[in-house]
């Protein structure tokens, strides 16, 4: 339950070394997923085969609408596969728990809660608040919102709306974090500083990440590796691995030539 | 250009002081109450009405008042702005007593028995309170046990509904068919199934003020936000959490709407359901009055039906601004 690491492990990378029990390895097997519509059934994955280490941070890439949501839905035991399976730590995932939290690309607050009764809702829901009530506090320091614990959601902006919604997932101390867009919808100076605390509390913290993104450069700013999609039915159709560390800056010559080959990739001309 | 600017502000600088001497407002409004007064005092009654006196005295009264409020007003030194605010309304109702006056008792345009003045009203105030008062006891009893009862079994159904595909499919087609039958169809039936005259009164009222709190609190429950769920859901909230702490907040605005709506529906049902041999009550006597072409009677106890309404309604506003407190600034 440890909130933050020795900083010796902070600079890790992708060897998963921080990772104990404070984070999971997430596996995607022959992972296949299909919607059935009123008129038709919608394949939207297709054999996924994915292994994410304890503590990493994994970037999926890929056209908006191509399945990479539903990915994570699984993942968060929103769903269950239609073939295939999804386990945490070898044991098959079979619900939602809270070792496991999904931030959205809205931030979904609840209108009808402060921001602090919101930051507590994980933990009232489990009836941990008497004992892990001064977690909100810390958290709320964390994303740099002590001074809006008594907000309505509606007073605050898109970006302290979406720190919110990461506060919330954070005070449950989650193991595996799966973050949909959660910057999709925000001004580009926001997005960039919310990728920097994302970053931090990343490593403060080691869960393993999960962002779906279909920003390329948002990718290799924070991934250990970069699985790019198909488009619908999604496939793996390339996996980069980013060892560059962090701090990294995004004119950095190797990033911009990986950008380029994943642009390639994704069917977009390199020199947009 | 700059002459008439500063002809302007002479003009402002002359009469400021004036008219902040004075509330305009209520210096009219004690005219025409002053007017009605005298109108009422001083013209004869086409037939006699009772207290006539006592009218032209009250409105004299209100004149009075309104005359030294426009004097007093503006030295006080904090800002009487509710006053102020009505004023113009203050100004209304003295125009209206004093056409009313005319209309009625002094011109006799408007005849007896189905028309009646002010003093007829104030008549039955005077000669009637304590019958009155008694009626608005029961009347009380009836409408509390009726409404809160009905409100209770609405928004739990609602929440059902809303939230059971199955109790939806079963329930939703009764409730559309029940929803407009009309009170006192009921009747026959509730004769039936109730032990007495008054469980069945309760009983209407319950329906009445049930019915659209359930429909409204079924969509509200149905329209909340799949996500809120979901979210929910991933932090670790079971199926009691899902209700009571996501899907019954989100719905509240829903609710409400529900509730007003229950609140003018029960008003409206009491004189049916007060018609099954009730002894007393203000749906009894509004019907026992009419039976005997008593209208100022009826009009007496609309008039404080109407207002019981309206301070049940204004009850139910403040309770809705503090319990969505949160929407502010979203709608």
């Amino acid at each position: 339950m440890a909130l933050a690491h020795d900083p010796a492990f902070n600079d890790r990378t992708s060897d998963g070394a921080a990772a104990g029990a404070s984070s999971i390895a997430l596996d995607f097997r022959a992972l296949s997923h299909r919607f059935s519509l009123p008129d038709r059934v919608l394949p939207v994955l297709d054999h996924i085969t994915l292994s994410v280490a304890p503590g990493e941070f994994v970037a999926l890439l890929g056209p908006s609408g191509c399945g990479k949501s539903t990915l994570l839905r699984l993942a968060a035991g929103l769903e269950s596969p239609s073939a295939g399976t999804v386990t945490e730590n070898g044991r098959p995932i079979a619900g939602p728990d809270p070792d496991r939290i999904l931030v959205f690309q809205e931030a979904t607050l609840f209108p009808w809660l402060t921001v602090r009764k919101n930051i507590a809702s994980g933990l009232e829901a489990r009836g941990l608040l008497k004992s892990h009530g001064h977690r909100i506090d810390d958290v709320l320091k964390r994303v740099r919102l002590e001074g809006f614990a008594d907000a309505y959601p509606h007073q605050l902006s898109g970006g302290m709306a979406q720190r919110v919604a990461i506060a919330r997932a954070l005070v449950n101390d989650p193991k595996l974090l799966l973050l949909d867009e959660p910057f999709g919808k925000l001004d580009s100076l926001t997005r960039l500083s919310l990728q920097k605390e994302l970053l931090q509390l990343w490593k403060a913290s080691g869960f393993t990440a999960l962002l779906v993104t279909h920003d390329v450069e948002e990718a290799l700013l924070l991934a250990d590796r970069v699985i790019v999609f198909s488009d619908r039915p999604a496939r793996i159709v390339a996996e980069v691995a980013v060892t560059k560390a962090h701090p990294r800056r995004r004119d950095d010559a190797d990033l911009v030539q990986l950008r380029q080959q994943l642009l390639t990739q994704l069917g977009v001309s390199a020199d947009v | 250009m700059s002459d008439a600017l500063t002809d302007d502000r002479d003009i402002f600088a002359r009469t400021a002081p004036l008219s902040g001497a004075i509330w305009r407002d209520g210096l009219l409004a004690a005219a025409s109450w002053g007017v009605a007064a005298a109108l009422t005092y001083a013209m004869p009654d086409v037939i006699t009405w009772g207290a006539t006196d006592l009218f032209a005295l009250l409105t004299a009264i209100g004149a009075a008042f309104f005359l030294a409020a426009a004097l007093v007003v503006p030295r006080l030194s904090r800002d009487a702005a509710t006053l102020r605010h009505y004023g113009p309304w203050f100004i209304a109702i003295g125009i209206w007593f004093a056409l009313w006056e005319l209309t009625t008792a002094k011109l006799g345009w408007l005849p007896k028995p189905f028309f009646s003045p002010p003093q007829g009203l104030l008549h039955v105030y005077v000669t009637d309170w304590d019958r009155l008062l008694i009626c608005v006891a029961y009347t009380a009893r009836l409408w509390g046990l009726g409404f809160f009862s009905g409100i209770a079994v609405g928004f739990a159904a609602g929440v059902a509904l809303g939230w059971s595909k199955r109790f939806a499919y079963w329930g939703m087609p009764v409730l559309k068919l029940i929803g407009p039958v009309p009170a006192s169809a009921w009747i026959p039936c509730t004769f039936f199934l109730f032990p007495t005259t008054f469980h069945a009164s309760i009983f209407l009222v319950a329906l009445a003020s049930g019915i659209p709190v359930a429909i409204l609190t079924a969509a509200g429950v149905e329209q909340v936000n799949r996500a809120y769920y979901d979210v929910a859901r991933t932090l670790g909230a079971n199926n009691r959490y899902l209700i009571y702490r996501i899907a019954i907040p989100a719905s509240l605005p829903n609710v409400f709407v529900g509730l007003f709506m229950g609140l003018y529906y029960s008003f409206a049902v009491l004189v049916v359901a007060e018609m099954l041999g009730a002894k007393f009550g203000l749906g009894w006597y509004l019907q026992f009055n009419t039976a005997y072409s008593a209208y100022a009677n009826v009009y007496a106890a609309l008039i404080v039906m109407a207002l019981i309404c309206a301070g049940l309604v204004r009850l139910l506003f403040s309770l809705r601004n503090r319990l969505l407190d949160w929407q502010k600034g979203i709608l």
